[in-house]
């Protein structure tokens, strides 16, 4: 009766053979299981799509009251996460040409969903009073488009660091086969702009939303403030880019800083403080 | 004396230079970053108890002395923001200084010689005359750069084009972006005000609390309550729907109507009304039931939990009665008219006996002005008194929590908001890019150099270039694709 938990979690299979595919090809350098590992992420990403949709259709199913856009609590939200990293990472492969990126975005969202299977609220739940708004949709899309951006940027920045640390003059192991430094560093930069201005649209539809909810726009928060957090690490990562010329492994390492943050603001500030966004607290 | 006058503009130029750096800037926010942790692992605002009792009595004097109770709003904190905001002016203004003729040129310059030298430049010929490429070669330019302009070298001619030069300008609408908006803030927090106000349904209320002074404010209306409902999902505890019914009175006239619900406040002169919170009303209502003598008759009502069913009864004090679907037997032993549930006034009641089959026995307390009250027992069976003075059941009475508040600020935080996205979209992904293609003929064919640089170092930009002299190769073969031996070559 109920498809979409079922479709999500083959779903999270088929991330994790994409993940180990891409892996493989990497490792072991081989052409075959890259490009098979591009279709399966396809099928991944499309059967993610599914699910959402189907768990959007099966909400209005159970009654007009239960239906709702499939982003109210933390099991919807890391399900949509992964959609994100699914297509942020498909659209930079398909770019730049190359597939050793997806050896840490697969796994990545094969992690959000997995991790979303043991969330309780998997069964779908009517919204309540302070949800049921038309920025729900908004402020979610773009926020997780740019924890998504973060994320395959995060990515690429333990990417670039592998290959940092490797001897550049054995042309063994494998730091080989990841792409020139320059496209790294090029891409953490063109990802991490991307992220940071879905992360600005989002921290600002989540303050028109609050106005109307909450009275107020700004409240100092924790989820509000540790966003902001973010925000200020990945502005100090664009000033010391852009205006200090600084590239390479010190961008890659605040990168990852940055990400970390993310994280924190994502899961941390649910589960370990208190504040107004306690919808996803209950995993 | 004489020195002073030497000295400060120095130090005004020392000054200057330490608000220009960008070092500066990134100090400033990293700080930023760091501190706001501190206040989301201490608890902002709390009573002075709480910090006692969990950091002890030193450091939480320690925390009042450096504001960290309230740390958004300590100087400090303030401090750091005023910095922020001084050095994203300086350097700005010392920025725009240097760039602004740059930018606001309309005959930009382009040197050939650097041009033609460039790293990056394609070159490839073609087996025609300078002279003909010229008209081809500046249409197809013009199509996709806004600045167009052909010049005459010594051996042909060099079309030189630009575009996205006012793109320059995105950092500095992102920067001005972030002033509108802590000016709105600033704005919001000295001329609006936020209040709280509870109003019990039925009744009328124009005085509020204000939540950062503790000091009571007059609205220039009444706001009256006429009812209030709280809606669950069907079987669960799940709120569905908190709603006012709200009537703004002004000089004893009701001039609006209006539901307000979580998500949608009711704006009245500029003062924003927002549903918060609810509760019940302690006391009964004043047009209730105010029995002091026990009733002759006394007419009870059985509602099983189980079947839905309700049936009623009529009986009198002293008397027993069995209760339907064999829940047991219920004995009417006494009439108070005073009941009292913890501090709630319930008012007159009946307090009875009930006894289930398996021989437990209870007493249970039956308000005529609370018909639900029995459900809070959970039993199987929610029994009530029918009140003959009031048409029963009665709905428990409510007041609704409304936070009053007004922001004149809020226009210019919105300003700032739609600013900064814009400002960044422009700053992340439009680019000043210049190109020239430059042509030199011999009379019979022409060597062709494309090259351009911009303004943001991208892989791109590379790629628009390479396709560029693809399709002007196509145009100055005639349109058809000739793959011959002097192909584009990267230099």
């Amino acid at each position: 009766m109920v498809y979409n938990a079922s479709v999500l979690s083959v779903v999270t299979f088929i991330y994790g053979l994409a993940g180990t595919l891409y892996l493989f090809a990497w490792i072991f350098r081989k052409e075959m299981p890259g490009r098979i590992a591009t279709w399966v992420a396809l099928v991944a990403w499309l059967g993610n799509t599914l699910g959402i949709v189907l768990r959007w259709v099966e909400s209005y199913k159970m009654g007009q009251e239960f239906g709702h856009a499939p982003f109210s609590n933390m099991y919807e939200s890391l399900v949509f996460f992964a959609w994100t990293i699914g297509i942020i990472y498909l659209v930079v492969e398909r770019r730049y040409q190359n597939r050793v990126i997806g050896a840490v975005a697969m796994p990545l969202a094969c992690l959000a969903i997995a991790y979303a299977s043991l969330s309780p609220d998997k069964v779908i739940q009517p919204l309540i009073p302070a949800l049921k708004s038309n920025w729900l949709i908004a402020h979610v899309i773009t926020c997780f488009l740019g924890y998504a951006a973060f994320a395959v940027a995060f990515g690429v920045s333990i990417m670039y660091l592998i290959k940092s640390t490797e001897n550049p003059v054995s042309k063994q192991g494998v730091a080989v086969r990841i792409p020139s430094s320059e496209l790294l560093d090029e891409l953490t930069h063109q990802l991490v702009m991307f992220g940071f201005l879905f992360l600005t649209v989002g921290i600002i539809t989540g303050a028109v939303w609050a106005k109307q909810a909450w009275t107020r726009y700004w409240s100092w928060d924790p989820k509000e403030t540790w966003s902001l957090i973010t925000w200020l690490i990945y502005a100090a990562l664009l000033h010391f880019r852009m205006m200090r010329g600084w590239r390479g492994k010190r961008i890659a390492v605040i990168s990852v800083v940055g990400f970390a943050a993310v994280l924190f603001t994502y899961f941390g500030v649910n589960f370990l403080l208190a504040g107004l966004h306690s919808y996803g607290a209950k995993l | 004396m004489d020195g002073k006058v030497v000295v400060s503009p120095s130090i005004i130029s020392s000054l200057w230079r330490f608000f220009a750096s960008v070092r500066l800037t990134v100090v400033l926010l990293l700080c930023m970053a760091v501190f706001s942790i501190l206040g989301t692992v201490i608890p902002q605002n709390a009573a002075a108890e709480d910090y006692v009792r969990i950091f002890g009595l030193f450091r939480y004097q320690l925390f009042v002395l450096l504001d960290i109770v309230d740390m958004y709003h300590s100087w400090w904190f303030t401090g750091l923001m005023v910095l922020l905001v001084v050095n994203i002016v300086v350097c700005s203004i010392d920025r725009l200084q240097t760039s602004w003729r740059a930018i606001f040129n309309k005959n930009p310059k382009f040197d050939l010689k650097l041009y033609r030298q460039r790293k990056g430049r394609i070159e490839f010929s073609a087996k025609v005359d300078a002279i003909k490429l010229e008209l081809p070669f500046q249409q197809f330019i013009a199509k996709r750069f806004r600045y167009c302009k052909v010049q005459h070298t010594d051996h042909g001619f060099a079309v030189t084009a630009e575009k996205g030069r006012l793109s320059r300008l995105g950092v500095y609408v992102v920067h001005f972006s972030i002033i509108v908006l802590l000016l709105g803030g600033l704005v919001g927090s000295k001329m609006g005000f936020e209040g709280f106000v509870t109003i019990p349904e039925g009744e009328a209320a124009e005085v509020i609390d204000l939540i950062n002074s503790g000091r009571q404010l007059k609205l220039p209306f009444q706001i009256r309550c006429d009812d209030f409902e709280v809606s669950f999902y069907e079987g669960s505890k799940r709120p569905k729907e908190f709603r006012s019914s709200l009537t703004i009175v002004e000089n004893g006239q009701d001039v609006l109507k209006r539901d307000v619900i979580v998500n949608a406040p009711l704006y009245h002169q500029g003062i924003g009304i927002f549903q918060s919170s609810y509760g019940p009303v302690d006391g009964p209502a004043p047009q209730m039931n105010r029995l002091t003598e026990p009733p002759e008759e006394i007419e009870l009502r059985f509602q099983s939990v189980t079947s839905g069913m309700v049936y009623t009864q009529k009986s009198a004090l002293g008397k027993t009665v069995e209760i339907p679907e064999g829940g047991g037997q219920l004995s009417i032993e006494q009439f108070v008219p005073d009941a009292k549930f913890q501090s709630m006034e319930l008012g007159p009641a009946i307090i009875a006996r009930f006894m289930a089959k398996e021989g437990e026995t209870q007493s249970v307390t039956l308000p005529f002005n609370f018909p639900k009250f029995d459900a809070m027992r959970r039993g199987p069976v929610v029994i009530s008194v029918v009140s003959e003075h009031q048409p029963a059941p009665t709905e428990e009475r409510y007041y609704t929590g409304l936070v009053v508040s007004y922001d004149p600020g809020v226009g210019l935080v919105y300003a700032g908001f739609i600013l900064m996205i814009v400002g960044c979209w422009i700053a992340f992904f439009m680019s000043h890019k210049q190109l020239v293609v430059d042509v030199a003929s011999d009379g019979r064919s022409s060597t062709i150099i494309v090259s351009g640089k911009t303004n943001k170092a991208g892989m791109g930009f590379k790629l628009q270039l390479e396709r560029l002299s693809d399709q002007l190769k196509q145009l100055a073969n005639g349109g058809s694709r000739i793959s011959d031996q002097n192909g584009p070559s990267i230099k």
